[in-house]
């Protein structure tokens, strides 16, 4: 056994540890296991760490800063980065095609992460009726989330959305003619909707759990005071798992600002017919990496953060209206 | 007693429509998964306008087509990349993140609650703020086109996701064990290695999964940092195909597809039980 920081050989036996370095208290012996010796418990922690610390300064917290820097530069990545202060911005407002990534994934999220909430939530309450055979269906209803974000999902949903394909003729049978999602600017941007909204089972298992812990009571309570279903869901289902759904607005909301992959492939690395799929994150690859623009790329790196940060904190900050947590709940 | 049948039948009645309801839903979501397989099996030019979801005369051309490789390299170059890179996270993540994890719920040092508070902060930080430097970085060290970009951070704990599942699991086991290996003499070494971890498996093996199929289905860095071909993941050979084919070889494209997807349906349906109690226990002690 290799000893590293705090090697049990040669620290004194629990008991004598009554006069502690630094900040144990002393005269009495400290219970055992709470109060350790401070330096060593301190080097324990930060080698631990040090991966962590590794990892946030060299692949997190440097490469910030430098993108910061960068966003105020042109930079190609061959000649030194050029300070243009913030033309990077002023460029990007100007823009109409930055204007219209904005706007397709303003969509996207807007659409996309109610509906599919919505679904998981739906499923999710299905699913809490205990019933045979329950695991197989949280299974089966979980299975396209993991497969959701392949490029072959991407590639089935071009299949299932072309012209001529399954969803063009169901709507045929309903008599509405469209000729294909994918080739369609005013379409294409549903079917990757769809395409986010079929991988709802994350959020429907934290539903799932959310709701095993609603008290059966409260249902028979109001039962017994005569809601209908509608009323025991707006009143007591939804107060009651609102720290969760808390929770998966946060996340889905984060997470959709984020998507590249599916919108990529979706419009087979076109972003789309007349930049329908082009979201913010195609925009941003396409300026970086194939016109080489990694100031500007980097410019709009920093602004996507600073979105996400604005909705993150307005979501902390509606969280008072209308999440309950236990203490202070219903 | 007509009174008790009445009311088991009643029972069974809601127990069938539940099922009923629960399989069309299910149908619904499941389709395009049955759909793609029984379009693996159809003769390319029927894929897209075929009415029915399984073909008449089963034919296997998109399969053996797939033995002739994309592009003149062979499928299985690209599955052996993937595997490296999925197994290699894999490692990383669990080493890492349990050390990490482990001084977050374990060791009383100073300056602790800050770093959880920034390690929390960087699950909320768009990744996209990141790729630009990253690969300068990346591109100074000459690392591009190798799989290091695409590893090194699964090594340093940078997926804060599993630092907080495991620090939510270890902050779960009972006080009294490292207490006792304490007064035993152990260090923080012998208890992370032979009390914390092998009693936090299912949050390891949770961890492990999704990094695995993260890793596999990931797109975005093997976009930017593979550029050639001999390096390409299982994403960037179906990627080619689409690139390759002006007229789109649906059948290849489709069956390439599905067998992309079969380590991540074999591993989901080993660990599904892991993998689901992970995700919900994620979203509750949050």
């Amino acid at each position: 056994m290799t000893h590293i920081q705090t090697s049990p050989g040669v620290s004194p036996p629990a008991g004598d540890r009554s006069v502690n370095k630094r900040n144990g208290p002393t005269g009495q012996a400290p219970p055992a296991g709470t109060t350790r010796p401070g330096r060593r418990e301190n080097l324990a922690g930060y080698l631990f760490m040090s991966p962590w610390i590794a990892g946030f300064l060299f692949l997190i917290a440097g490469p910030m800063v430098f993108s910061l820097y960068l966003s105020f530069t042109e930079y190609n990545l061959f000649d030194a980065p050029r300070w243009i202060g913030l033309r990077n911005f002023t460029d990007m407002f100007a823009d109409p095609r930055w204007r219209q990534s904005v706007k397709v994934t303003s969509w996207y999220v807007l659409i996309g992460t109610p509906v599919k909430l919505a679904a998981a939530l739906a499923v999710a309450m299905l699913l809490a009726q205990k019933r045979w055979g329950q695991s197989f269906y949280r299974a089966a209803f979980y299975a396209p989330s993991l497969i959701g974000a392949s490029v072959s999902a991407a590639i089935v949903w071009r299949a299932l959305f072309s012209d001529g394909a399954v969803v063009d003729r169901t709507q045929k049978l309903f008599g509405v003619e469209t000729g294909g999602w994918i080739g369609d600017p005013e379409m294409i941007i549903y079917a990757l909707i769809a395409l986010t909204v079929w991988q709802f089972g994350a959020p429907m298992v934290i539903f799932l759990a959310g709701l095993k812990q609603v008290p059966r009571e409260l249902y028979e309570a109001a039962e017994v005071d005569g809601a209908g279903p509608w009323r025991r869901f707006f009143h007591i289902t939804l107060p009651m798992i609102s720290p969760v759904l808390f929770f998966n607005v946060l996340l889905e909301t984060i997470h959709s600002f984020q998507i590249f992959g599916s919108a990529y492939i979706l419009s087979n690395a076109t972003c789309g017919p007349a930049d329908a799929t082009l979201v913010y994150t195609c925009y941003l690859y396409e300026q970086g990496f194939v016109n080489s623009r990694m100031g500007f790329a980097s410019a709009m790196g920093w602004l996507l953060l600073v979105a996400v940060g604005l909705v993150t904190a307005v979501l902390f900050w509606s969280q008072k209206r209308w999440v309950h947590y236990e203490e202070g709940g219903r | 007693m007509s009174l008790l049948t009445a009311a088991v039948r009643r029972r069974g009645a809601g127990a069938l429509a539940w099922h009923l309801g629960a399989l069309a839903v299910l149908a619904v979501v499941l389709y395009p998964v049955v759909w793609t397989i029984g379009a693996s099996f159809k003769p390319s030019a029927d894929i897209i306008g075929a009415p029915e979801l399984f073909p008449g005369d089963p034919v296997t051309d998109n399969y053996t087509r797939l033995t002739e490789g994309i592009a003149d390299i062979p499928i299985s170059t690209f599955f052996m990349n993937s595997a490296y890179i999925a197994v290699g996270s894999v490692i990383g993540v669990v080493l890492s993140c349990s050390l990490t994890a482990y001084a977050f719920a374990k060791v009383r040092f100073a300056g602790r609650n800050a770093m959880f508070a920034v390690m929390i902060g960087t699950l909320l930080l768009p990744y996209h703020v990141l790729i630009i430097p990253q690969y300068v970085l990346f591109q100074k060290l000459e690392l591009i086109n190798t799989f290091t970009p695409l590893l090194i951070g699964k090594y340093l704990a940078t997926d804060a996701f599993f630092v907080f599942l495991m620090v939510q699991f270890m902050r779960g086991l009972p006080r009294e064990l490292d207490e006792a290996a304490r007064l035993d003499g152990c260090g923080h070494l012998r208890i992370y290695w032979s009390i914390v971890m092998p009693l936090c498996r299912p949050a390891l093996i949770t961890s492990a999964i999704f990094t695995f199929i993260n890793a596999w289905n990931d797109f975005m860095g093997p976009l930017l940092y593979l550029n050639e071909p001999d390096n390409y993941t299982v994403s960037m050979g179906l990627k080619m195909f689409i690139d390759q084919d002006a007229v789109a070889d649906y059948g290849g494209m489709i069956a390439m597809s599905l067998v992309a997807l079969l380590p991540v349906l074999a591993f989901f349906t080993a660990f599904q039980r892991y993998l689901i109690d992970g995700m919900a226990t994620s979203g509750l002690k949050g």
